[in-house]
C-alpha cells in the first residue's frame, strides 16, 4: 500500500466520515462529487453512527495473501443505523455467535501490513453488543 | 442498423494450458474462428481480457493480437469490465456492423491465468479495492455473502446449491474443450475444502488458461457463407450497477443482470420463456440461481427447486449451462463471455453433438463481472 493511497481514506477508515445529501437525503459511503441517486452535487459531511445490525456474512477459509496469517476470519455487510452499509471483519467472537440482524457496533482497529515494512493499516471492524 | 449474423465462431481447449502462451491462445481461438467462417475478411476486432497486465505483463494487446493474427493495420481494440469483458467486446463489435461502419468484425476474449501471478488478488480488483477487498474479502467471499443472504431468505439449501455444480459438470463430461470433463456428485461437494462459508471448492469456478472468438458479419457477408447456417444476433445489452455488493438494495437481486435482460427481451421483441437454451455466469453456485432469478427463468427463491427438478438439465423445460458452464468448462475470466456465445451458436446451428439441445431456436448468453457490477445478455435466433 502506497502512502497517498493510504492517507486519503484516512477520514473514512478512522472517523466513518460520510455524506448526506442536501437534496434527497441518500446517505453516502464514502464520500462521492455527485448523488447517485438524484445527481444533486450539494453534499453534505456526516459522521455515520457506529452502531448497526449484520445483514449477511461468512468465514473467509482461503484467504488474500496479505491476510494470510488471519484466516480464517468472518467478514459481513453491515448496516448502519440510518441506513449506510459497508463490508469489514466482524471480531471477537465466534461464527456461531452471528445471526442475520445480530447487533454490532464498528471499533478501530489493525487491519493488516502488507508486508513488515510497509504502512500499518487501519480501519473498522466489527464487535457484538452484547447485552 | 443493420442486421448482424454470427457467422464464425472458434475457441482453444480451456485448462491450465502450462506449453501455450497468451498471444498464442488467442491466435488459435481466431483462427479457428476465421477457418469456421470460411473468411479471411476482417475489418476489425476486439478483444475482451480482464488483467493481462498482472496476470501476463502485457498491456496494448488490441495491437499486440492483431500483429500476432497478421492483421495489421486494422482497429484493434482490448475492451475490459471484469469477468464480462468479452461479453462487452461482442456487443461493441456488434455495434460496428450493426452501424455500417465495418463488414466484418472479431469478437473475443483471452485469459491467460497460470503464469504465476497471483490470481485471488488480480481478481479482486473487480471488486471495490478501497472498501470491500481492503477488509479481507474474496470473490469467493463477496458471492458466500449473497448464498447466506439467499439461504436465510428463500430457505435455499446447501445441498441445492452442490447441485447446480453436479448439473454442469454432468454437461461438462460431453464437452471436448472442458477443462473438467467429468461427472461430480453432490456428496463431492458436500466433502469438498470450504473456501468462504458456506461456499466450498467445488461451487467455485477455476483458475483457467484459454480463449474464444466470433466474427461478426453484415447480411450481405453472411448471405455468403459456405459452411454454416449463420445465426443472428436479435438482442445486444449492458447493464452496470453499484461495485460494492453492500450498496445493492437487495443483496440477493443481481439489478444489472435484470436491466440487461429487460432490454434484452424488449430489442428481440421475446419473453423468457421463449429462450430454448441458455449460457449463464456461474462463476459460483449461487450465481447461477441468482443469475436465473434476475433473467425472469424463476422468481426470486425458486430457481433452486428448478435446478433441483432437472429442468435446466439437457432435455429439461430449459437447459442451462449445456457447455459445463462456468464450472466445468472452466473460466479463462476475459473469455468467457465469448466463449458461451461459441456453445449458443453451435446449439442453434445443430451442431452441438451429445449436448445438443433438440430443437433449439433462441438461445440467451450472460455474461457478468465482479459480483454482477457490469452484466452483458445476448441474444442469438436460428435463421435456416
Amino acid at each position: 500500500m502506497k502512502s497517498p493511497q493510504y492517507t486519503r481514506e484516512i477520514p473514512q477508515r478512522y472517523r466513518l466520515e460520510a455524506q448526506k445529501c442536501t437534496r434527497c437525503g441518500k446517505i453516502h459511503f464514502p464520500p462521492r462529487l455527485i448523488c447517485s441517486a438524484c445527481h444533486s452535487r450539494e453534499l453534505e459531511a456526516i459522521t455515520l453512527p457506529r452502531q448497526g445490525k449484520v445483514l449477511t456474512w461468512t468465514v473467509i477459509h482461503v484467504p488474500p495473501a496479505n491476510f494470510s496469517l488471519e484466516a480464517p476470519y468472518i467478514i459481513a455487510i453491515v448496516e448502519l443505523e440510518g441506513g449506510a452499509r459497508l463490508t469489514c471483519q466482524v471480531v471477537d467472537c465466534d461464527p456461531d455467535e452471528l445471526a442475520v440482524d445480530a447487533p454490532v457496533e464498528l471499533v478501530f482497529r489493525r487491519i493488516k501490513e502488507d508486508s513488515p515494512a510497509d504502512i500499518i493499516q487501519y480501519g473498522y471492524k466489527a464487535v457484538l453488543r452484547r447485552g | 442498423m443493420r442486421d448482424v449474423y454470427v457467422i464464425g465462431v472458434g475457441m482453444t481447449r480451456f485448462g491450465e494450458l502450462w506449453e501455450v502462451s497468451f498471444k498464442d491462445l488467442f491466435v488459435e481461438a481466431a483462427l479457428a474462428a476465421l477457418d469456421d467462417a470460411a473468411t479471411d475478411r476482417l475489418d476489425a476486432m476486439y478483444v475482451g481480457c480482464m488483467s493481462s497486465g498482472l496476470f501476463v505483463g502485457q498491456e496494448h494487446i488490441g495491437a499486440l493480437l492483431a500483429d500476432y493474427l497478421g492483421r495489421n493495420p486494422i482497429p484493434a481494440t482490448r475492451v475490459e469490465t471484469a469477468c464480462a469483458s468479452a461479453g462487452a467486446a461482442i456487443r461493441l463489435a456488434y455495434m460496428e456492423v450493426a452501424a455500417g461502419t465495418s463488414e466484418v468484425v472479431l469478437a473475443g476474449g483471452v485469459e491467460k491465468m497460470t503464469d504465476g501471478a497471483d490470481v485471488t488478488a488480480a481478481l479482486a480488483t473487480a471488486a471495490d479495492q478501497e472498501y470491500e477487498v481492503y477488509h479481507g474479502v474474496t470473490f469467493p467471499g463477496l458471492y458466500a455473502l449473497m448464498a447466506r443472504a439467499h439461504m436465510h431468505r428463500y430457505g435455499t439449501t446447501r445441498e441445492q446449491l452442490a447441485q447446480v455444480a453436479v448439473k454442469n459438470h454432468r454437461h461438462g463430461a460431453l464437452n471436448p474443450k472442458a477443462q473438467f470433463p467429468f461427472e461430480i456428485t453432490v456428496e463431492q461437494v458436500l466433502a469438498s475444502s470450504m473456501v468462504a462459508d458456506p461456499l466450498r471448492l467445488l461451487d467455485c469456478s477455476p483458475v483457467t488458461d484459454g480463449a474464444a472468438a466470433l466474427i461478426l458479419a453484415s447480411a450481405e457477408v453472411a448471405g455468403q457463407a459456405q459452411n454454416h447456417p449463420p445465426v443472428l444476433v436479435i438482442a445486444s445489452a449492458q447493464a452496470t450497477s453499484t461495485i460494492a455488493l453492500h450498496n445493492r438494495p437487495v443483496i440477493t437481486r443481481l439489478d444489472a443482470v435484470q436491466r440487461a435482460a429487460e432490454a434484452a427481451y424488449k430489442q428481440a421483441g421475446i419473453t423468457p420463456d421463449e429462450v430454448d437454451v441458455t449460457e449463464v455466469h456461474d462463476c459460483f453456485t449461487i450465481a447461477e440461481l441468482c443469475v436465473m432469478e434476475a433473467l425472469g427463468y424463476a422468481r426470486p427463491g425458486e430457481a433452486a427447486a428448478l435446478v433441483e427438478a432437472g429442468e435446466t438439465r439437457i432435455g429439461g423445460r430449459m437447459p442451462i449451462n449445456t457447455s459445463g458452464g462456468l464450472k466445468a468448462k472452466g473460466h479463462p475470466v476475459g473469455a468467457s463471455g465469448a466463449a458461451q456465445i461459441v456453445e449458443i451458436t453451435q446449439q442453434l446451428r445443430g451442431e452441438a453433438g451429445d449436448r445438443q439441445v433438440e430443437g433449439a431456436r433462441i438461445g440467451l448468453a450472460q455474461n457478468m463481472g465482479g459480483t454482477g457490477a457490469s452484466c452483458t445478455v445476448h441474444i442469438l435466433r436460428a435463421v435456416s
